[in-house]
């Protein structure tokens, strides 16, 4: 038996095979802003696993570090070291900032971190771990820089010794890690005209400058210049302690606000990227819609156009069965065609968008049936109109 | 005419049918759930391990002096100013004496006056010690003519009496001149002790030194212990590093150094390391040394920040990893090794680390064993992985 649908195909094969190209890209369109939605919630969940963390610390009554700012001591962790259940705990400071390299500004958020304690890149592409204590830096491949070069925070240059990947900050901004201490410092320290003009009132402050004793206002100076806060403590719980009760135990006792990572998660994904991502979402519907409602138009016009070729099958006496099933052979052919080349192209240029596109395997399957599932149901509409076609059209009609 | 075009086309279309799904299996192989995670891998080497220590630190001298006055005074005269070289005692400033020279003058004249008056109290010894003579003389007389019968006994009596009052009066003057003397000692004392208040109101440099700082200008009164002048010592500059605790260990004196001075971070400067202050500052959580220069450079600056790196202890042979290779996994250390195309994390034993990232294997792997040393995600046990040259700049 002859396939009816492989010998129109072939009949016409460059419209067919254009068509499901066309579709194909549209369909990768799609893919793509369900990867640019899945990347963005992604964003969000890495922050969290890469940070190492099973609990978050932050100044009482807020959503920091992320979400909101928070201020901590930087002493704290000790006493947070001191609690039952918690293996290890470590300062962190998170700053988005422009840092300069050579001539131009990078958008990064810049992470301070104890090297070895929660917090530090779980794994590097390229180069080394922090070994010095001060001007080093590891940084997100995103971020476009290479090892060994310089990069300007504030006044010091940092050089980039290693590289990661996926360690970006809930808005996808690149993450550049320094160490504690010079994050502390990039964090609060003012520019030079800044500090000068701050001395400057101080010392027209007679309250502050007062004759007879000697040093205060130097005392003023300098305490004004430290800096001693931290954004979060980052702890990890010791093996077969609940997340959960150890945050209790800090909530409690500590009067510090304790994350676990489902609250983080909270924060992060229905909170702080809740309007944005929604916005994606919304997006991505409409445009799953308009996707699904082009594939049918082109399937029914495709049929249309065979209206002759279908009356003269008709004539000869074909089944309508036979009829039927080459359009919904041809319907699922250039589904199966579309659907090929958009998850091909999808791939292909989801490495190219500056922010992380995640293309899920369950994303593509679903979007196989919800494909297959349009194909076949424009298709049917396609079969009644063909089903209605007058014989006596074949012969003019 | 129309089978060639027949074959052409479905030759066509079967060639762009496997174009097509090659590039299909190409992107769900590479990409999805089945791809194996990319890695770079290295050996487990014997090779020379150099450790360091790094410090920031700013260039302070050794020995700074802060000269002020020791009584709340006016300052009149600064002689000296911001970098100039002092010798040692050499006047630098003065405090205005207010009184203090009509002090001096008025002990000067009571000294004198004292003086004066020892003289006056010498004068009037001499005269009761000339009438205790001619007393005495007298009496001694008139008992000898009291022997020959000239004169009454009443009048030897009266004689020796005057005697005996004239020594009394001569002793008298005596205890009186002392008392002059003593009171011009005291007198000359005092003058003193006004010269030694007027010559503290000088300000003279106790060694030869740089001024670093003038804090005081003539005409502004400062109190009992501001500084008004500031030197230090040049030949006596060293930096002040601060080490991060968790990597002082191993520290001693006379390590060799490297300095680099932010004005000229290119060419480090030799040194070593003079002083382990015992206390630290437990605040920042860092250690206090102090690192002198080999040879002090000419153009330096107090307060300058630099960059120092002690060299530690080089062992000449140890087992060594790049340090991204150290992992940790649930409250362990360990390196990912890999073995038929998976990993499977083995716990070691970390020593000495390098400033180029360079970690001692102590314990757990031998030399050529395989690891993972970078790669593009979190492994995890058991884990599928592709070793390649490279990832940086790799795609993806």
């Amino acid at each position: 038996m002859i396939s009816l649908a492989g010998r129109d195909i072939l009949h016409a094969w460059g419209k067919y095979v254009f068509t499901g190209l066309g579709l194909g890209l549209l369909i990768g369109v799609t893919l793509s802003m369900a990867g640019i939605y899945r990347g963005m919630v992604d964003d969000a969940k890495v922050l969290l696993r890469n940070s190492g963390a099973d609990i978050w610390v932050v100044q009482k009554d807020t959503l920091g570090p992320y979400a909101e700012p928070s201020s901590l001591h930087d002493d704290i962790y000790r006493s947070l070291l001191g609690l039952p259940g918690v293996a290890r705990a470590a300062n962190a400071t998170y700053l988005t900032m422009q840092v300069r390299r050579s001539d131009e500004d990078v958008r990064v958020m810049v992470v301070g971190i104890t090297p070895g304690q929660p917090g530090e890149p779980g794994y590097l592409l390229a180069g080394r771990r922090l070994t010095r204590s001060h001007y080093e830096a590891i940084a997100d491949i995103k971020a476009g820089l290479a090892q060994g070069e310089k990069v300007r925070i504030r006044r010091n240059d940092y050089t980039v010794v290693g590289l990661t990947r996926r360690m970006v900050s809930s808005s996808g901004d690149p993450m550049l890690f320094i160490p504690l201490k010079d994050a502390q410092a990039a964090q609060f320290l003012k520019d030079n005209e800044a500090i000068r003009n701050d001395r400057a009132r101080t010392a027209a402050n007679p309250a502050l400058n007062r004759p007879g004793v000697p040093g205060l206002i130097e005392a003023i100076d300098a305490s004004k210049t430290e800096s001693r806060s931290v954004n979060a403590v980052l702890v990890q719980v010791a093996p077969g302690w609940p997340p959960a009760a150890v945050a209790e135990n800090i909530r409690r006792w500590k009067y510090l606000q304790a994350y676990t990572v489902a609250d983080m998660e909270d924060i992060l994904v229905s909170k702080l990227i809740s309007t944005s991502a929604r916005q994606i979402g919304m997006f991505l519907v409409i445009l799953a819609i308009v996707s699904a409602a082009i594939v049918s138009f082109i399937i029914y016009t495709m049929t249309l156009s065979k209206v002759r070729e279908i009356a003269v099958l008709k004539l000869i006496g074909t089944r309508n069965r036979t009829i039927a099933g080459m359009i919904l052979q041809q319907a699922l052919g250039l589904g199966l065609i579309a659907f090929v080349v958009g998850k091909t192209v999808a791939t292909l240029w989801a490495p190219h968008f500056p922010k992380y596109v995640l293309l899920e395997p369950g994303d593509a399957i679903r979007g196989f049936f919800a494909v297959m599932a349009i194909c076949a149901l424009a298709s049917t509409l396609a079969i009644r109109t063909a089903l209605k076609v007058d014989p006596a059209e074949a012969i003019g009609g | 005419m129309k089978l060639p075009t027949r074959f052409t086309s479905r030759l066509g279309l079967i060639l762009l049918g496997l174009g097509l799904l090659t590039a299909f299996a190409f992107v769900v192989l590479r990409n999805g759930p089945l791809a194996a995670t990319r890695v770079t891998l290295a050996q487990v080497e014997a090779q020379e391990l150099r450790p360091a220590v790094f410090g920031i630190g700013t260039v302070e001298a050794r020995h700074a002096y802060d000269l002020g006055p020791t009584f709340a005074s006016r300052v009149l005269r600064v002689r000296v100013d911001v970098g100039d070289r002092v010798e040692a005692g050499q006047v630098l400033a003065e405090m205005d004496p207010v009184d203090l020279d009509q002090r001096l003058a008025a002990a000067e004249s009571a000294y004198r006056r004292a003086a004066y008056a020892v003289d006056s109290a010498a004068a009037a010894a001499n005269e009761a010690a000339s009438r205790k003579a001619l007393a005495t003389a007298n009496a001694e007389r008139f008992e000898q003519l009291r022997q020959q019968g000239f004169v009454s006994q009443e009048a030897v009596e009266a004689k020796r009496h005057e005697a005996q009052a004239a020594g009394a009066a001569h002793a008298a003057s005596q205890a009186g001149l002392a008392a002059a003397g003593q009171d011009a000692a005291r007198l000359r004392a005092e003058r003193a002790a006004v010269g030694e208040q007027r010559a503290n109101s000088v300000l003279r440099s106790p060694v030869a030194g740089v001024v670093t700082a003038r804090k005081a200008e003539p005409g502004s009164t400062v109190v009992a212990g501001q500084g008004v002048i500031r030197l230090v010592d040049p030949a006596s500059l060293w930096v002040t590093t601060r080490i991060d605790q968790a990597r002082a260990a191993g520290l001693k004196i006379g390590m060799p150094a490297s300095i680099a001075l932010r004005s000229r971070p290119q060419v480090p400067l030799a040194g070593r390391l003079a002083r382990l202050e015992l206390a630290g500052d437990s605040v920042t959580e860092e250690r206090l040394v102090q690192v002198a220069f080999d040879a002090l450079p000419a153009d330096i600056s107090l307060g300058e920040l630099a960059e120092v790196t002690l060299a530690l202890p080089h062992q000449p042979r140890a087992l060594t990893l790049p340090n991204a290779a150290i992992q940790r996994q649930g409250g362990r250390v360990g390196v990912w090794q890999v073995s038929d195309g998976r990993v499977r994390f083995s716990p070691v034993a970390t020593g000495a680390q390098t400033l180029d990232g360079r970690v001692q294997i102590l314990r757990g792997l031998a030399q050529g064993d395989r690891v993972v040393i970078y790669s593009e995600k979190t492994l995890s046990e058991g884990e599928r992985i592709k070793p390649v040259e490279r990832l940086e700049g790799n795609g993806r």
